[in-house]
């Protein structure tokens, strides 16, 4: 790592008598998972490359709940958004950026009927802006001539309807945007979702992630790209699976954009 | 005796009637069973969701095909019905053909019903071939068999039947005919019987119009012993269906209210409910059985039509699991018509019968198989919500058995540990920074 992140937390802003412009929302995947936090790095360095006001809470994050939620223990959900919620409202948090759909899905929509209110978007949503406010330029061309297809987040896509940001993203890149068949809305699951990611599958003919891999392979891309830590995982394992990991790699849109740049 | 047949029309139309409203009682009796839910918000955009989603089919063409045929044989339903409104004016009254006095745009209406009728059978025997013939893999999986497979042949053959009718019945009545006024398809069907004697005609006509009513009255009553009461039920359902995002999953008030107390340093566990206050029973935490879903569910359930969209897109049923969605509100219904049943023999009251939706209708496997993806809610074109149900079990199953599988009891016991899915130190969760 050659120049050094800079990554201010909530405490500090507070110590300073100051408010970030919007706080980002690391998530227990993106702080503890080896192959997430690049992407979280990545994100990092999009917002330092770009001067935003930007701070975390560090040691004052713990998980949203949303994974117990979805497996059905709503006790422990509500205990940890209480205790969120109680520091997020003592920090005055008005606006929230996360590189996980299930956090900001979670964040975005469920937190709210707890007390909870903020403007969450998707890190994908927040590069994007960026863009159009001039704050952040992409000139593009590393992946000029490439072949990406974009695999669709269940909690961005289907479940908050946005299909849009993370493509426009993909755009500035130059790449080649390959759709594949199921796609958007019909866009098939990795396989990590409800809870999945910490569990074996049940009994079946194949793995999801395998099937979704599949549908990848089918558009013959240079990378598949991803919007969420756990599709990446899935996605990675797939394309092992199908021993192409020498020809395709998996990378979130952060890291493309962050290496469009080369930050 | 000339007024025989009316009075046989009109006894017919009062017990068709009487039975199918009595079929309706029951029915709203059983979605009564399910938890009240507020859904009394948004009355403008729930009118708009019906009238785009059921009324306008706007779900139904995200698979173009069927979608088409689908239009055809809804847009068939809905116009031809004005001429049962005329069949039952006759019947009732001994008339033939009231309506024919209004002159042109008589012709103007018929021929449209009969133009209508053969798209209708066409587009029929295509559903038949596609379930049948080409064997569409959505009607093929394991819950399509005896009676939901039945069910949807005999509906098919139903409407074939009762097409056919209303072209013969128009073929064969002579005045009609020779009116030369809106036979636009039955003037191709009257030569089949050409050189049959008038009266022979005159029969065959009446014979059709017997039929054709009557099988009316046997297909509105036989709605409520199958998927086809998705004709009535896609209203209701689409107005109630859920107006927010898909991604939110409603947060349950009685545990909010456990969690705050638990939370509160200055909440007393112990302390006596306040004088004259009744103690109140703890609430159940997430659904076992059909009572315990809300009256929405229950009325999807019954709305269910038996697509398989839902299936056909979901990721675990893909992949040889066994969770189907589709199974899903089958059982759900299923299992309410045991508990109508079960009140109906017992003067009213439910009687334990040893049995619940979990594990007697839908097992442990199919719940945990579920990705929470929405594929299901996606697809459903009448704004069926599949994974609330499957939700709502795993509440019950972890909240009231703790009986979630060892892995996912590690994950949470790491949450409530130390705040992260897996087993690392909330005092590292900046580390990554300085990697």
């Amino acid at each position: 790592m050659g120049e050094l992140l800079k990554v201010p937390t909530m405490a500090d802003y507070m110590a300073e008598g100051k408010q970030p412009e919007v706080l980002f929302w690391v998530g227990s995947a993106g702080s503890f998972d080896d192959r997430a936090k690049k992407i979280t790095k990545a994100f990092v360095k999009i917002l330092n490359k770009a001067d935003v006001d930007f701070a975390v809470l560090g040691t004052e994050e713990s998980c949203t709940g949303d994974v117990a939620k979805r497996a059905g223990n709503e006790f422990l959900f509500q205990m940890q958004a209480l205790m969120n919620i109680e520091v997020l409202n003592a920090y005055e948090v008005k606006k929230i950026v996360t590189c996980d759909p299930h956090s900001f899905n979670c964040l975005k929509n469920e937190y709210p009927n707890l007390g909870g209110t903020y403007e969450v978007l998707h890190h994908t949503q927040f590069i994007k802006e960026l863009i159009e406010s001039g704050r952040f330029k992409v000139e593009g061309g590393v992946y000029k001539g490439k072949r990406i297809t974009f695999h669709d987040p269940c909690y961005l896509g289907r479940a908050n309807n946005e299909y849009d940001a993370p493509r426009a993203l993909l755009k500035t890149t130059k790449a080649d945007i390959v759709e594949m068949k199921r796609h958007k809305s019909t866009g098939l699951c990795c396989g990590a979702g409800g809870a999945q990611m910490f569990k074996e599958p049940e009994k079946g003919d194949m793995d999801v992630n395998v099937l979704r891999t599949e549908d990848a392979l089918k558009t013959n891309p240079n990378i598949i790209a991803t919007g969420c830590p756990y599709c990446n995982t899935m996605m990675t394992d797939g394309v092992k699976a199908k021993e192409k990991e020498a020809d395709i790699s998996v990378l979130d849109i952060a890291e493309l954009i962050a290496n469009s740049e080369e930050l | 005796m000339h007024y025989l047949p009316n009075i046989i029309f009109a006894v017919l139309l009062i017990l068709g009637i009487g039975y199918f409203t009595k079929n309706v009682k029951k029915l709203i009796r059983n979605i009564k069973l399910g938890q009240d839910v507020d859904v009394s918000d948004n009355k403008s955009q729930r009118f708009k969701n019906m009238m785009r989603i059921a009324f306008g089919q706007s779900k139904m063409v995200r698979r173009p095909v069927a979608g088409l045929l689908h239009a055809v044989v809804y847009v068939g339903f809905l116009v031809i019905n004005i001429e049962v409104l005329e069949i039952i004016i006759d019947g009732v009254f001994g008339t033939h053909r009231i309506f024919s006095g209004i002159g042109k745009p008589y012709g103007v209406l018929i021929g449209i019903f009969e133009v209508l009728a053969i798209l209708v059978f066409v587009a029929v025997i295509v559903f038949w071939v596609r379930r049948n013939i080409i064997k569409l893999r959505r009607f093929w999986n394991k819950e399509m068999t005896s009676w939901p497979k039945n069910d949807a042949n005999y509906i098919l053959y139903f409407e074939m039947v009762l097409m056919t009718l209303f072209l013969v019945m128009n073929a064969t009545d002579v005045s009609f005919q020779n009116m030369n006024n809106g036979n636009i398809v039955s003037q191709f069907i009257a030569p089949w019987f050409s050189g049959l004697p008038e009266s022979t005609l005159h029969v065959i006509e009446r014979a059709a119009w017997w039929i054709h009513i009557v099988g009316i009255f046997i297909f509105l009553n036989y709605l409520y012993y199958s998927k086809h009461l998705h004709i009535i039920l896609a209203f209701p359902n689409t107005y109630y269906g859920s107006l927010k995002p898909k991604g939110q999953f409603d947060n349950l008030a009685s545990v909010t209210k456990e969690v705050k107390l638990m939370m509160d340093p200055n909440a007393d566990p112990f302390a006596a409910p306040p004088e004259g206050t009744e103690a109140e029973m703890p609430a159940k935490f997430g659904a076992s059985d059909v009572q315990d879903l809300n009256w929405v569910q229950l009325l999807s359930a019954y709305t269910c039509t038996e697509c398989g969209r839902c299936t056909s897109a979901c990721p675990a049923n893909l992949t040889g699991k066994k969770l189907s969605p589709r199974k899903i509100m089958m059982d759900t219904r299923d299992r309410l018509e045991e508990v109508g049943k079960n009140i109906d023999t017992n003067n009213g009251e439910f009687k334990d019968d040893g049995k619940q939706l979990l594990g007697d209708y839908i097992t442990h496997e199919e719940l945990w198989a579920c990705t929470t993806c929405n594929a299901c809610v996606e697809e459903c074109p009448v704004s069926i919500n599949p994974l609330s149900i499957i939700l709502d079990m795993r509440r019950y199953l972890v909240m009231e058995q703790s009986a979630a599988p060892a892995e996912l009891n590690n994950m949470m016991t790491n949450i409530e540990n130390n705040g992260a899915p897996w087993p690392y130190n909330q005092m590292d969760r900046l580390n990554w920074k300085d990697e």
